[in-house]
């Protein structure tokens, strides 16, 4: 649905609404598990499957079918949990959330209410040189909705409008994890919003729980939003802001919501306590699912599943497969990686920290792992407005490429074609190499014979390097080069040349 | 040549394994029997010729290979129209589900099929299980046999009526508040709520998921107990199933033996509001009980008084939830579609002319009793008397091994009495309800016609969790005693249809 | 005091989608009065110190192993969809519902 041009409310100056307000924002985060089947059912959870091909009686919510709870899922909600310092229930129970949505298979959601899974946790975001301290209310677990498309037909007939429905998405592993009130941010309020979003994305990435692909909605982000007067205690009344699909979106709803409740509150209106939906092209909120006053959920413990109640010991040996917390993990690669504090941090600003790390772990120098992903790269992902880690290339298939340049077999020139080629999906490093004919020339006998028509046609250029001025020998190079329309490696080509003439 | 539907389901089973008649020939009596007497009693929903003769003519061929047969191989069955069956319509009484047939079979049906019951066909009952007459079906009341005026008890009066009727030896049931063992005592029938968790609910439509189980419905206690022991057992697609072995039911039926064990009269469950044929009659089977060895002591079950208003806050509650899936979108019913109306429209049209009276006044007992501001004085405190009633339970259990009472305070009322009066309904299953809240056994026995109108009455017997052998044991000491006493089954007196 | 107004049940018809007609609110809200005054005799007991029952059975920690298994095909999941003029309501694989109020394209 596009945006009515009616609904675009007025919009206060961002600093204006930082010298009359304070922002207080609050997150939900739901993380899709990367287990292998549903919450409650033996379905597979493969993204991008044909339409209602992943489903069976359980997810449909067919009558007399059961659920039964994926136990992997349970292990990840708690490793996840204990990843954001929190304390884990010794006894909880799912508890079904009712309410009517065709999308819904049960009109219910099994989750969990006022026995959440993991509660009281953590987190701690470096922000522009600041610390900020990110409070965890609770995280829970929960199994996601099937998908509805509208479908219109042009014109806008009045009632020639209906939506079709595929459930394969109904059932797979949620884990919600939300924040305490996020207050003292002041300006940086959206900076903030936005690295909580990409430090739980890192954070589940190294927990190996999720594939966090925001594009694919694998991991989703609700912002709450709320102004008061500066100096004033209590809350002001909040919006929540669904759809937000990106980092950056994260950072740019935000900061929209600020500046449109701003806009309300400085005229003397009032914010309307509602859902929002955020749309990334226009970059405007507009007022989403209408809520009949506050929905009654009816919440009650979920009777056809039996509690929850992890031991101690399995909480415990979990805890030893964490990962390493990310502000040591990032110590520790600035420590290895020998990078300028500069460098290091526009690696992290890039979102690049674990794709130039996992580079780096396929084979790749440091170095070269960071200038593919912060030059190239980053550039391709800025034309296509992707996030880095959407890119269709691989952290191992970077470090094949420049495998490939280490070894002469292509140039950094040519290894820009080899990303246009992987990047279009044409298969591996070594196969658009192959299939595009991008293989510089090893062969000495083409070559040289390259080699000796230059000199040839340079007799000047080549007495000036017999007669020891070795550095002339880039005109000759240049002449190679561009016989060999660029294919050759200029290190073996200045080696013929010296080796001809004698230098050397 | 024997009127095959007059067998037990354990002698239907040794003629055929003996190859003394063929399932074949054993089923088509049944059909013929159906299509004799179901235009009066309307036990069926819809009958399943082709697949029950398939499955007839399987065992025959087994048995002509020379494969071992099961002990219930061949024996005809009726199924409650509430469990899943692939391909066979399922409507659990209802309208919105007519024309439903599932893509699977319910862990139940999958148990019958791989134990070479033949299934007949599907049961009335009362429409999603709720009610206690089986007038709340949307495609009309099934009769009782013993007086066709009569309700045949609900939710499962198909079952029980199919069984009594010579319809079929055995029939699956369902119990949430006494939808096997109310019907069973009012046609005279056997009937076992298994402890919750002891058989897989897997495929059963539910109504009250914390309260339903599925169980057996038979002439004879044995027949019962062959039944159970197919249907029993840890099932993995559902969570509540206990993983235990089947307790050992068969062995109890054929022991029939009393002697030593502790019976427990409840205090509480009779006097005001008991039919005075039905105490008498009630009072005899214990005196017979003690004639037989068993020690039979008064038990109090102070809180079982709350059991009726716990239950009608329980299973409403979650039957407004468990029922809300029936939204016209994937499957069933869809009313009013016209291309204009929103889903949200056409779902409360849907449901508006799919769910019958009953349903809908528990669904919005049920959305009342969860509301935020009425949940803790509703459902919250409907909760804390379950706990209480549980451990009324777990103190008569360390007196005595069983306890019993009458399994309703009447005999079968008249079709359409109480239609209107939903209390007066609900006062029906009394003294079933305690044991679907604190999910221990029990079953209902035939014990004799009530003097004062000659129509059957049920003895009501609870067991402990997963001591559901203990029901048999009484069951079938009863039954041999009775049948001793009466000089045949009760069901022989039944008038001829 | 009634437990529940006529009004209150027709709230709770909307909660649960049924759309009751005048006749059956007349007929339903003096009924589910008389249900909920007796049912409201639970209060009766005095229980503040009694924890809930939600289970009958003391069980805890029942998990499925992150096994695939196999799935219906679409067709068999779309077989049972509801019949609209006719024909069943399913197009491109899915489930054809009615548009759906507030529902973002």
């Amino acid at each position: 649905m596009s945006t009515p041009a009616a609904t675009v409310p007025d919009l206060l100056d961002y600093d204006e609404v930082l010298e009359r307000f304070d922002p207080v924002l609050g997150l939900e985060v739901h993380v899709e598990l990367n287990t292998l089947t549903k919450m409650f059912c033996g379905c597979p959870t493969e993204f991008g499957a044909p339409p209602n091909s992943q489903v069976c009686p359980i997810c449909l919510g067919m009558p007399g079918s059961l659920p039964v709870v994926n136990g992997k899922a349970v292990e990840s909600a708690i490793r996840i949990g204990l990843a954001l310092g929190c304390d884990i229930a010794e006894w909880c129970r799912f508890a079904r959330k009712n309410y009517f949505y065709p999308d819904m298979p049960k009109n219910f959601q099994i989750s969990q209410y006022d026995e959440p899974i993991a509660i009281s946790g953590e987190v701690e975001l470096e922000v522009e040189g600041q610390t900020f301290k990110i409070g965890i209310e609770r995280a829970h677990m929960e199994e996601d909705t099937g998908k509805s498309t509208h479908v219109g037909v042009t014109g806008r007939i009045h009632g020639a409008e209906y939506s079709i429905v595929d459930y394969n998405r109904a059932g797979i592993p949620l884990i919600e994890i939300v924040t305490k009130p996020i207050e003292g941010t002041g300006a940086l309020a959206p900076q903030v919003a936005r690295a909580y979003v990409a430090h739980l994305r890192d954070l589940m990435r190294a927990l190996d729980v999720s594939d966090v692909r925001m594009e694919q909605g694998s991991l989703r982000c609700d912002a709450n939003v709320s102004l008061r007067p500066l100096g004033e205690t209590a809350y002001g009344l909040r919006t929540e802001t669904k759809n937000v699909n990106s980092l950056r979106s994260v950072e740019r709803a935000v900061r929209y919501e600020m500046c449109r409740q701003g806009a309300l509150l400085a005229a003397g209106g009032k914010v309307m306590q509602e859902t929002r939906h955020w749309h990334e092209d226009t970059g405007i909120t507009t007022p989403g699912r209408s809520k009949e006053q506050a929905e009654d959920y009816r919440y009650f413990p979920e009777p056809d599943l039996v509690p929850v109640a992890p031991s101690r010991k399995w909480v415990e040996e979990l805890g030893t497969t964490l990962p390493e917390p990310p502000a040591q993990h990032r110590k520790r690669l600035f420590e290895a990686w020998g990078f300028t504090e500069m460098e290091f941090r526009d690696v992290i600003g890039a979102g690049a920290l674990l794709l130039v790390e996992a580079t780096v772990a396929a084979g790749a120098t440091p170095a070269a792992a960071r200038k593919w992903w912060l030059g190239e790269l980053a550039r391709r992902a800025k034309e296509t407005e992707v996030e880095l880690d959407a890119l269709s290339i691989t952290p191992a298939q970077v470090a094949e490429i420049q495998a490939l340049v280490d070894a002469g077999k292509i140039n950094d020139k040519l290894a820009r074609e080899v990303f246009d080629g992987v990047l279009a999906g044409e298969g591996s490093p070594e196969e658009v190499v192959a299939a595009r004919g991008l293989a510089v020339v090893s062969d000495d006998s083409a070559l040289g014979a390259a080699v000796d028509r230059a000199i040839e046609a340079n007799p000047d250029v080549a007495e000036k390097i017999r007669g020891g001025k070795v550095a002339a020998a880039g005109a000759l190079i240049g002449a190679v080069m561009k016989e060999m329309r660029g294919q050759a490696d200029a290190g073996r080509v200045r080696e013929l040349i010296l080796e001809r003439l004698g230098a050397e | 040549m024997t009127d095959l539907t007059k067998l037990t389901a354990a002698e239907t089973a040794r003629l055929i394994r003996d190859g003394e008649v063929s399932a074949v020939d054993v089923a088509q009596a049944h059909f013929d029997r159906i299509a004799k007497v179901d235009d009066r009693i309307h036990a069926f929903l819809h009958l399943d010729t082709e697949g029950a003769l398939g499955a007839a003519r399987r065992v025959d061929e087994k048995r002509a290979a020379g494969e071992e047969l099961g002990p219930l191989a061949g024996v005809p069955l009726a199924l409650k129209d509430v469990l899943a069956m692939k391909d066979v319509p399922t409507t659990c009484g209802s309208k919105i589900l007519e024309g439903w047939r599932p893509p699977y079979d319910a862990t139940v049906v999958q148990r019958l099929r791989d134990a070479d019951l033949v299934i007949l066909g599907k049961t009335n009952m009362d429409e999603f299980a709720m009610g206690s007459s089986t007038e709340n079906s949307a495609y009309g009341p099934t009769r009782n046999p013993w007086d066709t005026d009569r309700i045949p008890g609900g939710s499962g009066g198909g079952s029980a009526a199919s069984v009594a009727a010579y319809q079929a030896p055995l029939a699956i049931g369902t119990d949430t508040g006494g939808s096997i063992r109310q019907p069973a005592a009012v046609t005279g029938t056997v009937g076992v709520k298994p402890t919750y968790g002891g058989v897989s609910r897997y495929g059963l439509v539910a109504f009250s998921s914390s309260l339903d189980q599925v169980g057996p419905c038979a002439r004879t206690v044995l027949d019962a107990a062959l039944l159970h022991s197919v249907i029993a057992g840890h099932d993995p697609f559902d969570s509540t199933s206990i993983d235990q072995p089947v307790p050992p039911v068969v062995e109890a039926a054929r022991a029939a033996d009393v002697r030593g064990l502790r019976v427990g009269v409840v205090k509480e469950l009779g006097g005001e509001g008991f039919q005075p044929g039905v105490e008498q009659r009630f009072n005899e089977a214990v005196a017979l009980l003690t004639e037989l060895g068993a020690e039979v002591v008064e038990v109090s079950c102070p809180h079982f008084v709350y059991g009726l208003p716990a239950y009608y806050l329980i299973a409403p509650s979650e039957c407004s939830s468990n029922l809300a899936r029936f939204d016209a979108m994937r499957y069933g019913l869809r009313v009013g579609d016209d291309g204009i109306r929103s889903a949200e429209e056409v779902m409360s049209l849907t449901r508006e002319a799919g769910f019958g009276a009953e349903v809908k006044r528990r669904i919005m007992i049920g959305a009342y009793a969860l509301s935020s501001g009425y949940y803790e004085a509703y459902y919250g405190q409907a909760q804390k008397v379950r706990t209480l009633i549980t451990r009324d339970f777990a103190r008569a259990f360390e007196q005595v091994d069983v306890l019993v009472s009458p399994t309703t305070p009447t005999t079968a009322f008249r079709i359409g009495e109480r239609v209107d009066d939903p209390l007066a309904m609900y006062k029906a299953d009394l003294c079933t309800i305690p044991s679907n809240l604190a999910g221990n056994a029990s079953a209902s026995f035939p014990c004799g016609l009530s003097p004062d109108d000659g129509l059957p009455v049920g003895l009501h017997v609870m067991a402990p969790v997963m001591a559901d052998d203990r029901l048999y044991r009484v069951g079938a000491a009863l039954e041999a005693a009775s049948v001793q006493r009466w000089g045949h089954p009760l069901l022989e007196e039944a008038p001829e249809l | 005091m009634p437990a529940i107004s006529r009004d209150e049940v027709a709230h709770l018809a909307r909660l649960a989608r049924i759309d009751l007609s005048d006749d059956e609110l007349n007929h339903l809200a003096p009924q589910l009065d008389v249900i909920l005054q007796s049912v409201a005799q639970v209060s009766e007991v005095a229980a503040q110190d009694i924890p809930p029952t939600s289970h009958p059975l003391p069980l805890t920690n029942v998990f499925r192993q992150d096994e695939i298994r196999p799935c219906l095909s679409a067709e068999e999941a779309l077989a049972g969809a509801p019949i609209v003029d006719g024909a069943q309501a399913v197009e491109d694989e899915r489930f054809r519902v009615p548009r759906i109020l507030g529902e973002e394209a």
